[in-house]
């Protein structure tokens, strides 16, 4: 392959692009299985990005940052855990103001650590595979986390399809109340699914801040939160579905960067409106059909439930 | 032991207090937040609420900037009563700014009556335009309006940064992204002498009360809050769904252009990169805390725009970042959403006596 | 199993003394005891209201009592769970199935099931058991795809897998027809004499009197009588049941005028996937009659009536006529201008606002009556004809600025029965009347549907309750998976050829015409509505 030709940096590119929106897509995926909307991605991620910068920088360690964003993302989902699930409040209102709140206090703690650069994660050098000519530089040379979260992947659709605590979610996801008059614990198995989202989507925002660009900028995802939760209407909330749309997603991002620098006459600007414009033109494609949202859609999604006393 | 038990009727007196509450929570923390940072809590109190307020300048400040909170959540709240959710007024705010200072960068130096007029019209087209395109793919192909408005919001942004870049940067700006001045002419006059209040203001207010007429008085109104209500019962009386959809989005991204028109031709007095630090999302919360109604949200506004001040006071005065003021709405929000729980559910005290009761009888069978 | 000796020998299972239960705004059980031995198919019965539902939760451990205690098998037990209450071999089959829809049989079952199973011996164990009790399932079928009464099945294997020792049915036979009844009685039979106890709960006292050993009358919250049910008549348990005998309504026989509705092979497919679709259903009904559609619920009902209100439009305009003009593309508030009214099955939530007051609910369908002029509304002509409305049909509530969902559900029926009545209809629609009804605002109902017949109104009754459709109909027809039956002069049949009908046997007319008898025979014999359970009726105070 002719070594000038940006096709291998456009995939490799593509993959990092994706992963941070797989780890954030895949744990709303299970969240909204659960019935529960987070609208509090973006900010969830924006606070691991920030925890997750600030630990490495602090031990040196990426695994320290990741385990922190991953607490962070954690702490700022019990949040609205708490408001949501035990306080009854509307779960719309309640992922707006997470969000908002990420942003603020991403900024407020983030605000020394501008401009502070640390080492990056490095590629992952396994012994054959990494020196296999052209596969190698394709595949198998990318950092831990990508590899990390094919694993994800698997992990999310064997627990969603096969297991039996899986089938217990889906199950409350359908309907809260008979599976309480059933007798499963249904704030318990939503609270531990807000918890899964809460520590993928702290990962997702460190993987940005660690990784991507080894760096802390304020307000560093633009919207990649945001466009998780597409993902997820995306896929229909099926797991696999929900990685090849973040790859798609990954490679549109990737392919407006490559063409604003290829000097196409193209204001960059206009470019980088491509994947928020995708965005909405796949969530038209996927819900103008309302048998599609009808038999995928986890039926109580968004919904309070309240054990009655 | 304490229950959580559901009320027969949502409680009046817990509507109107739990804004309250939640101000009292969120100052109360702030103190907090104060403490750990190492500041002087008393000191920052002060400097972040008391000292802006001390000079008319500052009150005239407070006004100002509670203009586009007003004109922004008063739009929106109309749609959240109805259940549309309008999450990107930032983006509409950016178009009704793009569109009225459009239309005073191509009437440029001229002194027509009718420019400032037409800028405002031109600010609420704008705003209008960009919230119909969420408003037709609801209708149309049941997209949901959160995520099309934000995502319109980006690209309004990235659109505006192009045209302050390129076509539209100011030969003599010293290649800075902005636009050439607005002649003073295209500029809201000033309400209050020696502030920079201006009739935004007034704007918002006006907004406010024809907003309350609307929903006590109107029959259009009321169909937009049984369908907030129970959708359901909209359907069944014949209320045509998609036109409340269509109803609440172009008054909301009205309101929310007149909003950018009014940044941009007032205090900005230019179009630029950033012309809002997202008074769009801040005035989600100040629909929130205004409890969707009028005066409360004019209240709500006169509050958010106190942090807005309290943030970069405590900026200038505490080396504070001005990221605090986010911080301060976030919370705000959140202890609003719980507080709110005690509108529909009330703390009952289980009667330790009647289990024991219960247990005695028990024991006396055995 | 053998059989266990004669019940009368054995001790009580089950003993409740003294439970009482209070919510925020009734008592729904004040004082109730009761008791049950191995074997014995107990009734509970009580109108709708009467706290029957309630004493099952807390039987059951989705509740506690206030004050109270529960004996089982001569011990003393707080029952803390549903977990707790299966533990201990307690089962209970719910009116309102607890069905995951998206789901098969066996994951619903192994949802149920406290131990884990293998899948393939759980499969195994559900044909078997089955099999044994006269109610095979297929465990791979998702329920969705099932009609009602197949659920009920797996409902009732769901218990039987845990082998209970007391089995709680609650209100069972709705959902079924005539047919279906008998051989649940007789899984419910067999299942005695291995020596489970039953509490069968009810209002239908002919069924009662066929299947129970004994009986105990609830009447408001609190025990009026115990029974032996076949020494007993349906009088003598109405006595005890509402404290008075069962009025009549009767029908005086009148001639119809013009039509006022038809529907000349109207077929609807619809969106959603777990609905029915309406194939080719023709009806008239005429000024001055009462037509009643009888049918389980789940077979067409809810976009039957979605097509007829207008929350569904129709394609072609001509299938449906009201007045004599094409409706088809009316919506619901253009229909009504026609002079078309409608009582939904949904009380909270559609046909009233619940925080809405009941003055603001006069509005929902009355805005040309006065009440609206260029756009603003009239406060006073509002709050007048809720006056009104309260007065007329003696809905007890606080004034007109009572919240709806303060109101209990018969009064709330009474109020959107009422309102439909003084928009002065010349159609009206009424979807379930009397469910979840207490005994006298039921009454007043159907006499208020009566009187309108006498004032020449064409109605149109789609209910469950085969009882109340024979008491108030003229004419009668089923509704089976989405097809329509001919309507017959209730003098012209019976409650068998309905019932029969019901499961799908019947030979749809060509034409429009309803008043030509069908015959009854052909079409598929066994044919079962493949139909869905309708979403879970709100919860009454």
């Amino acid at each position: 392959m002719n070594p000038a030709s940006p096709i291998l940096p456009i995939i490799t590119s593509t993959v990092v692009a994706a992963t941070p929106l797989i780890y954030a897509a895949l744990g709303e995926t299970v969240v909204e299985k659960a019935g529960v909307l987070n609208l509090g991605i973006e900010g969830m991620m924006l606070v691991g990005a920030v925890a997750g910068f600030a630990a490495a920088l602090a031990t040196g360690s990426a695994t320290v940052g990741f385990a922190a964003a991953a607490a962070a993302g954690v702490a700022m989902s019990l949040i609205f855990a708490f408001l949501t699930l035990s306080m009854q409040a509307n779960q719309v209102a309640t992922g707006l103001a997470l969000t908002l709140f990420g942003i603020g206090l991403s900024a407020f703690v983030g605000h020394s650590l501008a401009g502070t650069p640390i080492q990056g994660l490095q590629g992952v050098e396994i012994p054959l595979l990494s020196q296999l000519p052209l596969l190698g530089k394709l595949l198998f040379h990318y950092d831990i986390m990508v590899y990390l979260s094919l694993v994800l992947l698997l992990a999310v659709y064997w627990f969603l399809s096969k297991s039996h605590t899986g089938l217990k979610m889906r199950a409350v996801g359908e309907s809260p109340t008979v599976a309480h008059a059933i007798g499963h614990p249904v704030i318990l198995i939503r609270y531990l699914a807000v918890m899964f989202g809460g520590a993928t989507a702290g990962v997702a925002g460190a993987y940005l801040s660690i990784v991507q660009t080894p760096m802390w900028v304020e307000g560093m995802t633009a919207g990649k939160g945001w466009i998780a939760l597409a993902l997820v209407v995306f896929g229909t909330w099926k797991p696999l579905r929900v990685v090849c749309g973040a790859y798609l997603f990954g490679g549109v991002t990737v392919l407006q960067l490559y063409a604003q620098g290829f000097g196409l006459g193209v204001p960059s600007e206009l470019l980088s409106m491509l994947p928020y414009a995708a965005t909405v033109v796949v969530l038209v494609i996927i819900c103008r059909d309302p048998k599609t949202i009808l038999l995928n859609q986890p039926v109580s999604l968004g919904r309070s439930f309240h054990p009655d006393a | 032991m304490l229950k959580l038990e559901r009320r027969p009727a949502p409680s009046p007196v817990m509507r109107i207090a739990s804004p309250l509450f939640a101000a009292v929570a969120m100052l109360l923390t702030g103190i907090v937040i104060f403490t750990v940072l190492g500041k002087n809590p008393e000191q920052a109190f002060y400097v972040f609420f008391i000292k802006p307020l001390q000079t008319m300048y500052g009150v005239g400040e407070l006004l100002l900037k509670a203009t586009p909170l007003l004109l922004c959540a008063l739009g929106l709240a109309l749609g959240f009563r109805s259940n549309v959710w309008n999450i990107g007024a930032e983006g509409q705010l950016t178009m009704g700014a793009i569109a009225g200072g459009g239309v005073a960068l191509w009437l440029g130096d001229s002194s027509a009556a009718w420019g400032l007029p037409l800028m405002l019209v031109a600010g609420a087209l704008g705003g209008m335009a960009w919230a119909a395109v969420p408003a037709y793919l609801r209708n149309r192909f049941n997209t949901s309006e959160i995520l099309v408005t934000l995502m319109l919001v980006y690209i309004a942004q990235l659109l505006l940064s192009y045209l302050v870049h390129g076509p539209w940067r100011d030969p003599q700006g010293f290649n800075f992204p902005q636009s050439k001045t607005f002649s003073d002419a295209h500029l809201i006059p000033i309400l209050i002498e020696g502030t920079r209040t201006n009739w935004g203001f007034i704007l918002g207010l006006l907004l406010a009360l024809a907003s309350w007429l609307f929903s006590s008085k109107t029959y259009a109104g009321y169909r937009m809050q049984v369908a907030g209500l129970a959708p359901a019962a909209a359907a069944y009386a014949g209320f045509s769904n998609k036109r409340n959809v269509w109803i609440a989005l172009l008054i909301s991204g009205a309101s929310a252009g007149v909003a950018g028109l009014c940044e941009v031709a007032g205090p900005i007095g230019q179009l630029q990169a950033q012309i809002s630090p997202g008074y769009g999302f801040a005035a989600i919360i100040v629909a929130w805390i205004g409890r969707l109604h009028p005066v409360g949200i004019v209240l709500g506004s006169l509050l958010m725009s106190l942090l807005y001040l309290g943030g970069e006071s405590a900026q200038m005065q505490m080396a504070l970042p001005s990221a605090i003021t986010g911080l301060f709405q976030g919370l705000l929000l959140f202890y609003l959403l719980a507080a709110d729980l005690f509108i529909s559910f009330r703390l009952k005290n289980v009667s330790v006596a009647r289990q024991s009761a219960a247990v005695a009888i028990i024991k006396e069978a055995a | 199993m053998d059989l266990l000796p004669a019940s009368s020998d054995l001790p009580p299972r089950l003993v409740l003394t003294g439970i009482s239960k209070r919510y925020p705004s009734v008592v729904a059980n004040d004082g109730v005891s009761l008791s049950v031995r191995p074997g014995e198919i107990h009734a509970l019965l009580g109108e709708n209201g009467a706290g029957k539902s309630t004493l099952m939760k807390i039987v059951y451990g989705v509740t506690k009592p206030d004050e109270g205690t529960i004996l089982w098998e001569g011990r003393y037990q707080t029952i803390a769970s549903p977990a707790q209450a299966r533990r201990m071999g307690i089962g209970m089959v719910f009116q309102h199935f607890s069905l995951f829809e998206t789901l098969t049989v066996a994951e619903n079952i192994a949802l149920a099931l406290d131990v884990q199973m293998a899948k393939p011996l759980l499969a195994a164990r559900i044909v078997e058991v089955s099999e044994k009790y006269g109610l095979p399932i297929d465990p791979q079928r998702l329920i969705h795809s099932m009609s009602v009464g197949e659920r009920q099945r797996v409902e009732i294997v769901r218990c039987l897998l845990q082998q209970p020792k007391l089995l709680i049915m609650d209100e069972p036979t709705s959902v079924l027809t005539p047919q279906a009844v008998q051989t649940l009685f007789a899984t419910l039979r067999q299942l005695a004499a291995e020596g489970c106890s039953i509490l069968y709960i009810s209002h239908k006292l002919d069924e009662i009197r066929a299947l129970c050993d004994s009986a105990t009358v609830l009447r408001g919250g609190r025990v009026s009588g115990s029974a032996i049910p076949r020494n007993e008549t349906n009088d003598s348990l109405a006595r005890m049941m509402i404290g008075g005998e069962l009025a009549e309504c009767r029908l005086e026989p009148q001639a119809a005028g013009e039509t006022r509705l038809s529907l000349d092979k109207l077929s609807l497919a619809t969106i959603d996937p777990f609905g029915t679709t309406l194939k080719a259903i023709s009806l008239a009904v005429k000024s001055g009659e009462i037509l009643g559609v009888a049918g389980v619920s789940g077979n067409g009902q809810k976009e039957l009536l979605a097509a007829l209100s207008g929350e569904s439009l129709s394609s072609h305009g001509p299938m449906i006529e009201l007045m004599g003009q094409p409706a088809g593309q009316l919506n619901p508030a253009q229909r009504r201008q026609l002079g078309l009214t409608f009582v939904p099955e949904e009380r909270l939530g559609r046909g009233a606002v619940p925080a809405m007051s009941l003055a603001q609910n006069a509005l929902l369908t009355g805005a040309r009556h006065g009440m609206v002029s260029k756009g603003v509304m009239r406060q006073a002509a509002i709050r007048q004809f809720a006056t009104d409305v309260i007065s007329r049909f003696g809905v007890k509530c606080g004034d007109e600025q009572s919240a709806a969902s303060s109101l209990s559900g018969g009064n709330l029926q009474k109020f959107i029965v009422g309102r439909e009545t003084m928009l002065n209809p010349k159609m009206m629609i009424v979807a379930q009347p009397t469910w979840g009804v207490d005994v006298g605002a039921a009454q007043l109902i159907r006499q208020a549907l009566i009187d309108l017949r006498k004032q020449g109104v064409a109605l149109l009754v789609i209910s469950e309750e085969l009882d109340e459709l024979f008491t108030i109909s003229d004419r009668i027809c089923v509704l089976a998976d989405g097809r329509l039956s001919p309507a017959v002069r209730l003098a012209d049949t019976s409650i068998e050829q309905i019932g029969n009908w019901m499961s799908g046997n019947f030979d749809a007319l060509p034409s429009a015409d309803a008043d030509a008898v069908a015959d009854s025979s052909g079409g598929d014999p066994g044919h079962h509505p493949t139909s869905i359970k309708q979403e879970s009726h709100l919860a009454q105070a």
